[in-house]
């Protein structure tokens, strides 16, 4: 049975390393500064009593003040999930680091978000729009769309 | 002295007769030589997620079956357990025990399509195809039984199903499970230890340990690159737990090696629908669910093991009687992330086959 | 015996059958006109055989509209491929893209100028039949190469360099097991290599015919040799960008070179046209639609070889085979002229098992990935 990793404890080790990088820390998930977010998670993957070697998925939602991205991490070894969540406040100019050094799987989930939420992904080695077409403007999946 | 050689661009297509659905693909070849390949997809983006945000929840059921709509019934099953696990509501044992047969059911229906275009892509000329179509009428023939559909089936309900099953679907269900260990033998006497078949597949396309579990690739693709991560033994959902079945693993990753483990998963499905049609008991197969849903406000992520991968969705939920968002985790976009890898080097034929070896249908990858 | 090498070396010093009332003219009219029908009918029996024969093997039916069995089909085929309108793509070279049907085809109806349909019935008894075949047979790659070409597409470029890059490994192999045949038989004529056949040559020579048959469908881009018109990978090949009669040329083309191969391991191998009761040509017509059956069977079953395994197939298994082959027919006939028939078919069938049998195991094809 995975294990679903407890937010507080996970989130005081994260503070011991990462001083101040944890906003909020809960049972389900752990809310962090996104400019700590890369090395959060290089510290995740490489820690071996974590081992999160495994990113099962990124998803972005559009609370109207702000964009909120939800990663769920997964070790295959010791069968634990995590669940790190990160904001973003700026609508205009929304901007994220890319986890793609860390996890490869970030590649196409990054680019669908900012096609489809505009929210960019700063070091994402090729970030265009996947699902619609080159040309297209606007971001469809922002609630304030149609 | 050296020949001097120029690479050139070669568009296959959207439109072509073995790229499974509408994707393309930009090649530059030397050549016959890939050197390197670009997928473009995204021409069947209907905006499921978006139109999820506007639909009830029972409503979004059919919007699910368009996913992968070579395996519905697994998609709607995603669905409802995680809606299910978001309101709190509990499914009675009969329906959980359909939901298992029926999910496996679809596990075959599938891998038959995947393991016959596969053998399509090496040029086979239809002749396995076609004998796995054989079979597979006969599992849709099941399906239309239950539901009334062939393809597209919304068959899955919050809470379980509308109606029982028919009569006469266990009796035609055991006939089948007694007939089909004969035909995988037919299957395997014709190809496993076919020459030409080896030649094509062993060692081509081959996907690294390490890096299937850094592109989070899962499902038949995951398990033949040597990793033994199966979700229904892993993180059991439904009744899961209450079946013995092995997990079939590869060794190398190559495409012979995600062949294989298909056509040993189909043998371990019909091991759990017999172990199933023996422990199944009477009882409804529908809990008291309101018709308008509203689950409390919160946020759940559900996954089981589609044919695909793993199939998940993300809901999250404020109170009202449509979710707030719904994100669909699609195995067969996350699968594709290492398909540069595992082209770069080998020939426009490899490229084909290494493509239908991962086993992508469109409807997922773009939604 | 039947290894007498200088058997009927008088029966072919004249190019007149023995008994035939009009003289030069009249004989080549009589037998172009037999060809062409013979030919016509044949095509159509074969494509019928093809799209049945394959439908039955897949657990389907086939065509059953057109005609009882669905035997008109190839003429509703014909019929509908007569009123499509003729494409020709803007930047095709057009005159090359104009000829390369002709190219292709013409030679596979040429070959039948040599193919004896009965004792001497044969429109030219060349004393260097084979020979005629193998040169002629060579020309309509040629085509391939021209529809290729003259497409300005890229996939059908590729795909007549593979075509043009298979015919030619192939033919080495195709002459070595022709060779083998003369040498037993001792002419090259095809109708001396008929009369020769007391013992069908494919028990004197079962290597021979093995290496014949594989390569001959490579030669005609048959299963499991067709990456030339792949369907699954180059859309059609060299002809994608044919339409209208040109295709129906491509088309009838493919078959009428599987009748040609069909005849000339009829001819080489299954004794032609003897046998005891029915007339010669009805022998000839059942013996070639068996061995086209042959060829329909194994495009059904086996999945299609990549173009560096198929050239690898062709120089590194049946080329130094083919050469073995050869050499230990030369031993036999110089060495053993006398031997009772039976008892080199047993040698020569122990031998062809034993040498394919070693062969495959140290047989590795392709080169697998390259680096880049």
């Amino acid at each position: 049975m995975t294990v679903a990793l407890s937010g507080e404890e996970t989130a005081k080790k994260i503070a011991e390393q990462f001083s101040g990088a944890v906003i909020e820390a809960s049972d389900q998930a752990i809310l962090v500064k996104s400019d700590s977010l890369s090395e959060i998670a290089k510290y995740l993957k490489d820690t071996p009593e974590f081992n999160f070697d495994y990113l099962v998925h990124i998803s972005a939602v559009d609370y109207l003040d702000y964009f909120e991205l939800v990663y769920q991490l997964a070790s295959l070894e010791h069968n634990h999930s995590l669940v790190i969540k990160t904001r973003c406040y700026d609508r205009e100019n929304a901007a994220v680091p890319s986890i793609v050094s860390i996890w490869r799987a970030a590649d196409f989930q990054e680019r669908e978000i900012y096609d489809l939420m505009g929210i960019s992904f700063t070091g994402h080695p090729n970030l265009k729009r996947i699902v619609l077409w080159d040309g297209y403007k606007g971001h469809p999946l922002r609630k304030d769309f149609l | 002295m050296t020949l001097k050689t120029e690479p050139f661009v070669l568009n296959i297509g959207p439109v072509h007769p073995s790229t499974h659905g509408v994707f393309r693909m930009r090649a530059t070849l030397d050549g016959e030589v890939i050197l390197d390949i670009e997928p473009i997809f995204g021409y069947l983006h209907r905006g499921v997620e978006k139109l999820a945000e506007e639909r009830t929840y029972t409503g979004i059921i059919p919007l699910t079956d368009r996913l992968d709509y070579l395996a519905s019934m697994t998609n709607n099953f995603a669905y409802c357990l995680a809606v299910e696990r978001l309101a709190g509501i509990s499914v009675p044992e009969r329906a959980e025990y359909i939901r298992v047969i029926i999910a496996e059911l679809q596990r075959i229906a599938s891998h038959l399509i995947a393991v016959g275009a596969f053998l399509n892509d090496c040029g086979a000329f239809f002749t396995p195809f076609l004998y796995m179509f054989r079979e597979r009428e006969k599992i849709v023939d099941l399906f239309e039984m239950v539901s009334g559909q062939r393809l597209l089936y919304n068959y899955m309900r919050i809470g379980g199903f509308n109606e029982d099953i028919p009569d006469e679907f266990l009796p035609a269900l055991a006939k089948f499970t007694q007939q089909m260990p004969g035909f995988i033998e037919e299957y395997e006497q014709l190809l496993a230890k076919n020459e030409i078949l080896q030649f094509r597949a062993k060692g081509v396309g081959i996907l690294p340990r390490e890096m299937a579990i850094n592109i989070s690739a899962s499902g038949p693709v995951l398990r033949a690159s040597g990793v033994k991560w199966d979700i229904r033994k892993a993180d059991p959902y439904s009744v899961y737990d209450r079946f013995e079945f092995d997990i079939p693993t590869g060794t190398v990753g190559d495409c012979y090696d995600r062949y294989r483990v298909r056509v040993e998963e189909m043998r371990q499905s019909l091991r759990i629908i017999n172990q199933a049609m023996e422990q199944i008991p009477s009882g409804p197969v529908k809990s008291e669910v309101p018709h308008l849903i509203r689950p409390p406000i919160g946020e759940v992520y559900a996954r089981i093991e589609a044919p695909k991968g793993e199939l998940g969705f993300y809901l999250v939920s404020d109170n009202s009687i449509a979710p707030y968002r719904c994100h669909v985790r699609a195995p067969s976009l996350i699968n594709l992330t290492a398909l540069r890898d595992m082209m770069r080097g080998w020939k426009v034929a490899d490229a084909i086959l290494i493509f239908g070896s991962i086993d992508i249908t469109m409807g997922e990858v773009d939604r | 015996m039947i290894l007498n090498p200088s058997f009927n070396l008088s029966y072919h010093q004249q190019t007149l059958p023995p008994d035939w009332p009009g003289g030069f003219w009249w004989h080549w009219l009589v037998f172009t006109l037999i060809i062409i029908v013979f030919f016509l009918a044949m095509v159509m029996g074969y494509i019928w055989l093809e799209r049945r024969g394959m439908a039955r093997m897949q657990a389907r039916l086939g065509p059953n509209r057109c005609g009882p069995f669905g035997l008109l089909q190839p003429v509703a085929d014909a019929i509908k491929v007569l009123l499509k309108e003729n494409i020709v793509p803007v930047k095709a070279d057009k005159l090359v893209h104009w000829l390369a049907p002709l190219v292709t085809f013409i030679p596979a109806l040429l070959i039948f100028a040599v193919v004896p349909f009965g004792d001497g019935a044969v429109l030219a008894d060349l004393d260097i039949g084979i020979l005629f075949v193998v040169a002629i047979s060579s020309i309509s790659t040629v085509g391939i190469f021209m529809a290729g070409w003259g497409s300005s597409n890229k996939y059908s470029l590729l795909s007549a360099m593979r075509a043009a890059a298979s015919v030619v490994s192939y033919e080495v192999p195709v002459i070595l097991a022709i060779a083998g045949v003369v040498l037993i038989a001792g002419s090259l004529s095809l109708n001396d290599i008929v009369q020769a056949q007391s013992v069908p040559f494919i028990l004197l020579q079962p290597l021979g015919f093995l290496i014949f048959f594989i390569s001959g469908c490579a030669e005609i881009n048959r299963s499991p040799f067709d990456l030339m018109e792949a369907d699954s990978e180059l859309v059609a090949g060299f002809h994608t960008e044919y339409s209208g009669m040109k295709f129906a040329m491509f088309y009838l083309a493919e078959y009428a070179e599987a009748l040609a191969i069909s005849a000339i391991i009829t001819t080489l191998f299954l004794r032609g046209w003897k046998g005891p009761v029915l007339p010669p040509w009805l022998w000839f017509v059942i013996k070639v639609m068996v061995v086209f059956f042959v060829m329909v069977w194994t495009r059904a079953t086996f999945p299609r070889v990549r173009i560096d395994q198929l050239m690898a197939l062709a120089w590194k298994f049946l080329l130094p085979l083919a050469l073995i082959n050869l050499f230990i027919t030369a031993i036999e006939v110089l060495t053993w002229p006398e031997a009772l028939p039976w008892v080199l078919i047993l040698v020569n069938i122990a031998i062809m098992v034993v040498l394919v049998l070693l062969w495959s195991k140290f047989f590795k094809l392709g080169w697998g990935r390259v680096e880049v």
